[in-house]
């Protein structure tokens, strides 16, 4: 990581996972990581789950990065078994869903439209 | 009445197409079983009573005003709760959608119900079709019809279970590293997973979208490739589904059943056997090939050398994706929200939602992924998990140049302890070691029941190549024949009686 969550505390070393090496353990993600990566995913994890997490994350992710032992500078990535491209269908217009059918799963609903907690303006 | 939850689907749309019995006495039957055994097993997490008669009824009448129906009109079905169902409730197995209904049908949904069938509830998952035993369900494990004391396999456990339990004789599921094949081999079921977008995904609750394929469960290979054929085809709302997608399965399921294989070339995948996977699990296979071969097929092993890479890329690829399909649950337009008192701010409010609202295996994928996408690490991990996902899919291309399909165990695993691996992620993910790479090149692949150890289910993998989707089925209704031909009778026979 290339920033730490401003806890005190050394910034744990993940350079080397930009290596990966199946043979080698080195930590690759410490609590701090999993800290700022569950503020990125807006996941408010408790302390207990930041201890929990980082261990088994670890191990984890030291599995996974046993992709980076093949050898594929010039293979091109793959997302589907039989490549389309270009899908398009006309262009109609058609009734959407109705509004109350929408709002009807809603946390909260004023003035037919979804209410939502305000955006403070500072924002970490 | 009972007798009615024994028969194959196949067995009771022809007794409802003939008027031996009316749809609502098939559905009223499989009420009965589930009221009778659910409270063991756990199936269902919702059983829609009033919609499953007023199907049934629908159809009933539909017969008698002379219609012209479908081959699967009344036969009952359940369906995986990650589907979405208008009206229904519909959970994904987590409480951040907790009595959410939805107000559209998936495409699937439309098609079961256009076909007349009898849809009788939603099914147990782990959350977010995350896991591989149905334990990761915020509402609770499914339990195996074989050994209550054991996991159904997942994520689509529910709808094995519900299946194996006699409580429908069809269900759906997804199968996204394998989560209907590996519980299918666990419960001594049929599963199939499709060639990726033969099945339609809208309507589906995203887990990884480049994975994600709905898929049939059955008793018997005919029963699933009847329900596939009522799932399958290009769907203009889904843009990854493919217009190739015409199949014919339960016509190969018949062709298979007569039980000659000669002619077809079975590969046995070296890579996908040895160290580590169960003696009971891998004598049965030894079992199953042999049995391939006194069908006429002529058997060779093959190397499919980058599928030890299988696991790392897609426990890459996968949470990857789903930390950005479940970024969407966030307390804003539908389900859970927390923390909304006034003083807390929208991102808190998200924050305190989704830590609210998810188990800690979609927390750790979503964990995963954020961190295999971040700016520097994109291309070492995510980027390069694609890549080796190209070498898989060369892997079978190469295979599928000597031999016509491949073979392998399901799982390494029977069916484990309810918490025997739950606090030991990697442990839970070796349950996908054999499934792993079909659904990395995309390419179709069935479970079919091979034989017991120590009592519990083994699955036999059938796999083909890109669109080969009936052959699967073919191969899979030649072996299911042969097995149900020897002494100890099909596998299902086995299974304990879940009532005294």
């Amino acid at each position: 990581m290339r920033e730490t969550a401003g806890a005190a505390g050394p910034t744990p070393s993940v350079d080397s996972a930009l290596v990966p090496d199946a043979t080698e353990t080195p930590r690759r993600i410490g609590r701090d990581d999993v800290a700022h990566l569950a503020r990125l995913a807006r996941l408010a994890v408790t302390d207990a789950e930041l201890d929990l997490f980082a261990g088994q994350l670890d191990v984890i992710l030291g599995a996974v990065a046993r992709v980076g032992e093949v050898a594929a500078a010039d293979i091109p990535p793959t997302t589907h078994a039989v490549p389309l491209a270009n899908v398009f269908r006309p262009d109609r217009v058609v009734a959407s869903l109705p509004r109350r059918a929408v709002l009807a799963g809603a946390p909260s609903v004023e003035d037919a439209k979804f209410r939502v907690p305000r955006i403070l303006s500072e924002e970490a | 009445m009972s007798e009615l939850t024994r028969l194959s689907a196949a067995e009771l749309a022809e007794k409802i197409a003939g008027g031996q019995v009316s749809a609502v006495e098939v559905a009223a039957a499989h009420l009965d079983r589930i009221a009778s055994v659910d409270a063991a097993v756990h199936a269902f997490l919702h059983v829609d009573t009033e919609g499953a008669l007023a199907a049934a009824t629908a159809v009933d009448a539909r017969r008698a005003a002379g219609d012209e129906l479908g081959p699967l009109a009344g036969v009952p079905l359940a369906m995986k709760d990650v589907v979405v169902t208008v009206g229904l409730p519909t959970t994904a197995g987590s409480k951040s959608l907790e009595g959410w209904r939805p107000p559209y049908d998936a495409t699937i949904t439309r098609r079961i119900k256009d076909a007349g069938m009898v849809m009788l509830g939603k099914t147990n998952m782990d959350e977010f079709a995350m896991g591989s035993s149905t334990e990761n369900s915020a509402y609770g494990p499914t339990h195996n019809p074989w050994d209550l004391a054991r996991i159904p396999g997942g994520s689509s456990g529910g709808s094995s279970a519900a299946v194996a339990a006699f409580e429908a004789p069809l269900s759906i599921g997804t199968d996204t590293g394998g989560s209907i094949r590996q519980p299918a081999a666990v419960t001594g079921i049929v599963g199939f997973k499709p060639t990726y977008g033969a099945v339609s995904r809208y309507g589906l609750i995203a887990f990884s979208s480049s994975l994600d394929q709905a898929g049939p469960f059955g008793r018997t290979v005919l029963d699933a490739g009847l329900l596939y054929d009522v799932l399958h085809g290009h769907d203009p709302c889904d843009s990854t589904s493919i217009p190739q997608a015409r199949f014919a399965a339960a016509a190969a399921a018949r062709q298979g059943a007569t039980g000659d294989l000669a002619g077809i070339r079975v590969g046995v995948v070296r890579e996908l056997g040895g160290e580590g996977y169960q003696a009971g699990v891998l004598s049965s296979f030894e079992a199953a090939v042999q049995t391939l071969r006194a069908l006429g097929a002529d058997v060779i092993e093959v190397s499919c050398p980058h599928f030890q890479y299988a696991l790392a890329a897609y426990y890459l690829i996968a949470p990857s994706e789903c930390s950005s399909n479940l970024a969407r649950f966030d307390g804003v337009r539908y389900g859970l929200r927390v923390g909304d008192d006034g003083n807390n701010s929208l991102e808190d409010v998200m924050s305190l939602t989704r830590e609210a609202g998810f188990g800690p295996e979609v927390k750790r994928r979503i964990i995963i992924g954020t961190y295999a996408l971040s700016s520097g690490y994109y291309e070492a991990y995510y980027g390069q998990a694609q890549k080796v996902r190209t070498l898989i899919a060369r892997d079978f291309a190469a295979a599928f140049e000597k031999v016509d399909v491949l073979v392998s165990p399901t799982s390494p695993f029977v069916a484990f302890g309810i918490g025997e691996r739950i606090d030991d992620p990697m442990a839970m993910y070796l349950n996908d070691l054999c499934t792993l790479p079909a659904s990395l090149a995309g390419t179709p692949a069935i479970s079919v029941p091979s034989g017991l150890a120590d009592g519990l289910p083994v699955g036999l993998q059938i796999m083909a190549s890109t669109l080969a989707d009936e052959l699967c089925f073919r191969v899979a209704g030649a072996f299911e024949a042969a097995v149900a031909a020897t002494p100890a009778g099909p596998v299902l026979a086995s299974i304990p009686e879940l009532t005294p």
